[in-house]
């Protein structure tokens, strides 16, 4: 492995040019409707640095279109509108002039379905995000990339010998590893996970656990989940959300991992990390 | 130690008793209506013949099957051979076309002078050792090629519209293009006339046929085109987004890419419409005995001109000529199609 960041000294997974994450992302009073109806009401929540946050809810209770008004995917969608802020180290990421691509570049995004691009390698699947931005590198730059980003995504070791191959001949864990080293090459400083292993088998679901906690250090991470010993694994901050009937979704309680599962203060929370409903 | 072999149960296969039945049931039922038809009722046909074969030997292949089956058996089985025979109707059909063209035209096939030689001086009446369709080949070659060059990039972009951008004017977009599909050829060739030839004032040539054929190639490329860009996953668009792509971009690297197989078979079939339009270059052309390879000085001949005035001259040498004409004319529609399958092949197993 060739590296040109002399100072490290930590073994080979988690070698990086980067520094740890200092990124804050603060979202303020963002509400959100589908077609006129209101699916999300003044929702605030602040994501420190170097931290991995979980959205628990039960299903339908806005999460995803939460995660999704973070990187401004929400608005991709026909019909969909929001309001409130969401600051990138301060800075309102819908602010006029903004390029909403540039905010997807440093707020990348790894989806329930794994989805490699079918037309691409895996090598080409993983600097995608540089072809489809125009970003050129250089031949020697681009496999070092690939080398990190699949490294960092735990995904290094199996595929190293056939990265010219198509990423649809993997396997589901691995597709899905690949589309965090895709998202990761682009070098976002936080990264959004949704439902990132719902369709994948314990092993796959372990792997990517355990590269969440690897990548903690560098990048800040929001991840939506429905398994919650998998949040309590993962994250050290939780937010629950939840929709009464009829309503709105919004977070009725938020804190410290450890606070939300073992000390919950609303009676709702505490039912539903029981395993009571949802 | 001795292992024993554990065999494969088989489930699904036909035993040799189901043969029998099935070999029987065509026998008996041949010979059934070989009786009735032919020598009680004497009466001839070969269609009515093939109906009333096909329809006995279902009720003796029910009859037969009913002793030992139960009724689902009988069902799928009939259902089954029902299909098959749908098939064989069909491949037959196709078969017959080819071989019979290939039959027609061989005398004329086997003439080096057919494939190297244009009809410059021959007369229709002149034997198969002199003169040839170089000319019709090489026509068809340069129409087609430019017509490609036209609809294709029309056509695509045209699909990108309707499948990527949308909206209120893209559905009228999509209603003109059914509309077009529909287009009967000899009104694609007229258009063109009135407004290159008459209008504009150009002569009658290729390239006039070539911009015909683009006319009724466009719409096949672009509804064939939209469908094949429809069935890409729109999560391959929404992880492009999330990198940071434009729309543009995700639609040059990932959407167009993702869809190629789909829109090479738009392309092939747009192409095996235009190849074969006569009434277009009839038209817009007119067919010529001499080689023209400049596209915009002199009529062209191409193989389905070549053929309709080569069969309207009512010579039996013509007519030979005719037919080979047309064998190279599918043969070259087989090499343009496996070619766009080969260039559009998916590199790797897809899961």
């Amino acid at each position: 492995m060739t590296t040109t960041d002399i100072e490290t000294t930590t073994h080979d997974l988690s070698v990086t040019h980067r520094a740890a994450s200092e990124t804050h992302l603060d979202a303020v009073g963002i509400s959100a409707w589908f077609s006129g109806t209101r699916v999300l009401e003044d929702v605030s929540l602040s994501v420190p640095p170097a931290t991995v946050t979980a959205l628990i809810g039960p299903s339908g209770c806005g999460k995803s279109t939460f995660l999704r008004i973070l990187n401004r995917m929400h608005e991709s969608i026909p019909g969909a509108q929001m309001a409130g802020e969401v600051r990138l180290n301060g800075d309102d990421i819908y602010a006029p002039g903004v390029r909403v691509t540039t905010v997807r570049k440093r707020i990348g995004m790894v989806f329930q379905k794994p989805n490699p691009f079918p037309a691409m390698s895996i090598g080409d699947n993983v600097t995608a995000g540089l072809a489809l931005t125009r970003t050129k590198v250089s031949r020697s730059q681009r496999a070092e990339l690939i080398e990190t980003s699949l490294t960092r995504a735990g995904l290094w070791r199996e595929v190293k010998d056939r990265l010219d191959q198509p990423g649809s001949a993997l396997s589901g864990g691995q597709q899905q590893r690949l589309c965090i080293a895709r998202a990761l090459a682009v070098q976002p400083d936080v990264l959004l996970m949704d439902e990132p292993c719902s369709a994948l088998d314990p092993t796959s679901t372990r792997r990517i656990e355990e590269t969440i906690h690897e990548l903690r250090s560098e990048v800040t991470i929001v991840i939506v989940t429905h398994n919650m010993q998998q949040a309590v694994r993962v994250s050290q901050q939780a937010a629950f959300f939840l929709a009464e009937e009829g309503q709105p979704g919004g977070i009725v309680e938020q804190g410290s991992t450890d606070d939300v599962f073992h000390r919950p203060q609303d009676p709702r929370t505490a039912k539903y990390v029981h395993g009571d409903f949802g | 130690m001795v292992s024993s072999p554990v065999q494969p149960r088989k489930i699904r296969s036909l035993t040799s008793d189901d043969w029998v039945s099935l070999v029987g049931a065509v026998i008996a039922s041949f010979a059934l209506v070989d009786l009735i038809y032919l020598h009680i009722l004497n009466t001839s046909g070969a269609l009515g013949f093939v109906v009333c074969w096909f329809a006995s030997f279902m009720l003796l292949f029910a009859a037969v099957l009913s002793f030992v089956n139960p009724r689902h058996v009988i069902v799928d089985r009939l259902v089954t051979a029902a299909l098959y025979v749908a098939a064989l109707i069909v491949l037959g059909a196709l078969a017959s076309t080819v071989i019979y063209t290939f039959a027609q035209g061989w005398r004329a096939l086997v003439h080096l002078n057919f494939y190297t030689h244009d009809m410059s001086g021959v007369s229709p009446t002149a034997p198969l050792n002199q003169g040839g369709i170089l000319h019709a080949i090489v026509g068809t070659v340069i129409e087609v090629g430019i017509a490609i060059a036209i609809a294709v990039p029309v056509g695509v972009a045209t699909a990108v519209y309707m499948s990527e951008v949308g909206g209120r004017f893209a559905r009228w977009v999509r209603t003109v293009v059914e509309a077009m599909t529909a287009l009967p050829e000899i009104l694609a060739g007229l258009f063109v006339y009135v407004i290159l030839i008459v209008y504009v004032g150009l002569p009658k040539t290729g390239f006039a046929v070539s911009v015909a054929m683009a006319v009724t190639m466009v719409p096949i490329i672009a509804r064939a085109g939209e469908v094949a860009l429809r069935v890409v996953p729109s999560g391959l668009r929404e992880a492009s987004s999330a990198l940071g792509a434009t729309h543009w971009s995700t639609v040059r690297k990932v959407v167009l890419p993702s869809a190629k197989a789909g829109l090479a078979t738009a392309t092939i079939l747009a192409v095996a419409r235009g190849i074969g339009e006569t009434a277009v270059a009839l038209i817009t052309s007119g067919a010529s005995s001499f080689m023209t390879i400049n596209p915009i000085k002199n009529p062209m001949n191409s193989l389905p001109l070549f053929i309709f005035t080569a069969d309207q001259t009512h010579e039996p040498l013509a007519i030979v000529r005719a037919f080979g004409a047309a064998s190279v004319l599918l043969a070259m529609v087989l090499v343009l199609f496996i070619l766009t399958r080969w260039l559009s092949r998916d590199k790797g197993a897809r899961r």
